[in-house]
């Protein structure tokens, strides 16, 4: 016998429908119905803010959670990532066209010494997805390179990872450089990784760490805004 | 010569056959262990909670007992070490078994040149469906194998015994993570010589 769910035509919910099956959709993964159902809402007039707000990052929001609270593991969660960045690439080029707020721009990038990247991955697609402009530097960044992006891109936010306690110490060595150079003042520095904790966060100087994507999405918000009432 | 006093090791389940080993190797029979679960590892944050409620049934069980930690910091941040502070017992140094099987100081010396490597222990070795190919969803999900493993470029496989079908069962793990092979015989390390103090 069919599963039920096998039946479940998408363009014959109603929108409230929808946004919650896509919200099911995310936490199983289902790339192929996510970028059918974010279709459907586009033709519905849901503007690709909309969109991306209420149903993909919502429903990410709800695997972070649910990753956080050890319901969900890395595989699922990057099978939900994989499936909201098929959304996304539909949405990216939809939103430079509507004007979708911006929140600001991030350099962001894993440390010297270190490949690993699945959690700075989600904090981009998050970051993104909350309206950040995201420059990935990708894994293994030396101070130089971390520096040399900020400076060129106009940051507002550095965003450093790093997944092992014999990395972590380098996101000091990158935040002293910043303020031997005079740097520090002109940037929000955050940082995140599982051997990472907020105490650790303090002793290196950064102005927060992050324990996951929603957090650091928030903590991006809250500095943003908290930089922009200071020089109101 | 008075015997030594009764030592209780709380251990990683993925240490058992190798602190068995050295202490029926070395007779160490003042020497009981006991294991929490392997697959703490996949959570590490909940290690030291673990660690905290082992170490308080011991010590219901047998008040006088010493209790030696046998876990590195495994990913716990520090918490492990706060909390083995807490509860006024030693643990092992380094920050994970990988580290003090090839020796501490060691491992850290080779960092810088091996940052794109993954491990594998004996553990691993003969339980890489469970821990590695399972736990990562590979079985279900292969495609994923380059998102985790696409900026690594060699596993290691660091040996704590000589064994070619170990050696034959990591070569085949390299292969199915596209990776190329070493292999590097450490034997037991620090581990041996942190029991070897309480012998």
């Amino acid at each position: 016998m069919a599963d039920e769910d096998d039946d479940i035509i998408l363009s014959e919910l109603d929108d409230e429908e929808l946004v919650q099956q896509m919200h099911d959709d995310l936490y199983d993964g289902l790339k192929d119905e996510i970028e059918e159902a974010v279709g459907i809402l586009l033709e519905r007039g849901w503007t690709p803010y909309e969109v991306l707000t209420q149903a993909l990052v919502s429903g990410m929001t709800i695997v972070g959670n649910d990753f956080r609270d050890g319901i969900l593991f890395v595989p699922e969660v990057l099978l939900a990532a994989n499936a909201m960045k098929a959304g996304m690439s539909i949405l990216k080029p939809l939103l430079a066209e509507t004007g979708a707020p911006r929140m600001g721009k991030m350099v962001i990038g894993t440390v010297k010494g270190d490949i690993h990247d699945i959690g700075k991955n989600l904090v981009a697609m998050m970051m993104e997805g909350a309206g950040f402009e995201i420059v990935d530097l990708g894994i293994n960044n030396p101070v130089e390179t971390y520096l040399e992006a900020i400076e060129r891109e106009g940051a507002d936010i550095l965003g450093m990872s790093a997944l092992l306690t014999t990395t972590m110490p380098y996101m000091k060595v990158v935040i002293d450089t910043m303020k031997e150079q005079g740097l520090r003042d002109k940037y929000i520095v955050l940082v995140g990784g599982a051997p990472l904790n907020e105490e650790f966060g303090r002793a290196i100087g950064a102005d927060a760490y992050c324990r996951d994507a929603a957090v650091a999405v928030e903590t991006a918000k809250s500095l943003i805004a908290r930089r922009h009432n200071q020089t109101v | 010569m008075t015997a030594p006093a009764p030592l209780r090791l709380l251990a990683c389940g993925a240490l058992a056959r190798e602190v068995l080993a050295l202490i029926a190797a070395n007779g160490w029979s003042h020497m009981a262990l006991r294991c929490l679960p392997a697959d703490l590892h996949l959570r590490p944050e909940r290690i030291p909670a673990a660690v905290a409620r082992a170490v308080a049934e011991i010590r219901a069980e047998t008040p006088a007992a010493q209790i030696f930690v046998l876990y590195a910091d495994c990913g716990t941040g520090g918490q492990l070490q706060r909390t083995c502070a807490e509860l006024g017992v030693e643990m092992l140094d380094g920050p994970h078994c990988y580290a003090f099987f090839d020796g501490n100081a060691a491992f850290a010396d080779r960092a810088e040149g091996e940052f794109d490597a993954f491990y594998l222990t004996d553990f691993l070795t003969r339980h890489f469906d469970a821990f590695v190919w399972r736990a990562m969803g590979l079985d279900r999900h292969p495609e994923l194998r380059d998102m985790m493993f696409g900026h690594y470029r060699r596993l290691i496989y660091l040996a704590q015994t000589e064994d070619p079908a170990l050696d034959r069962q990591a070569e085949a793990a390299a292969q199915r993570l596209g990776l190329a092979y070493e292999r590097r015989f450490t034997g037991y390390g620090d581990l041996a010589a942190a029991l070897a103090a309480k012998g």
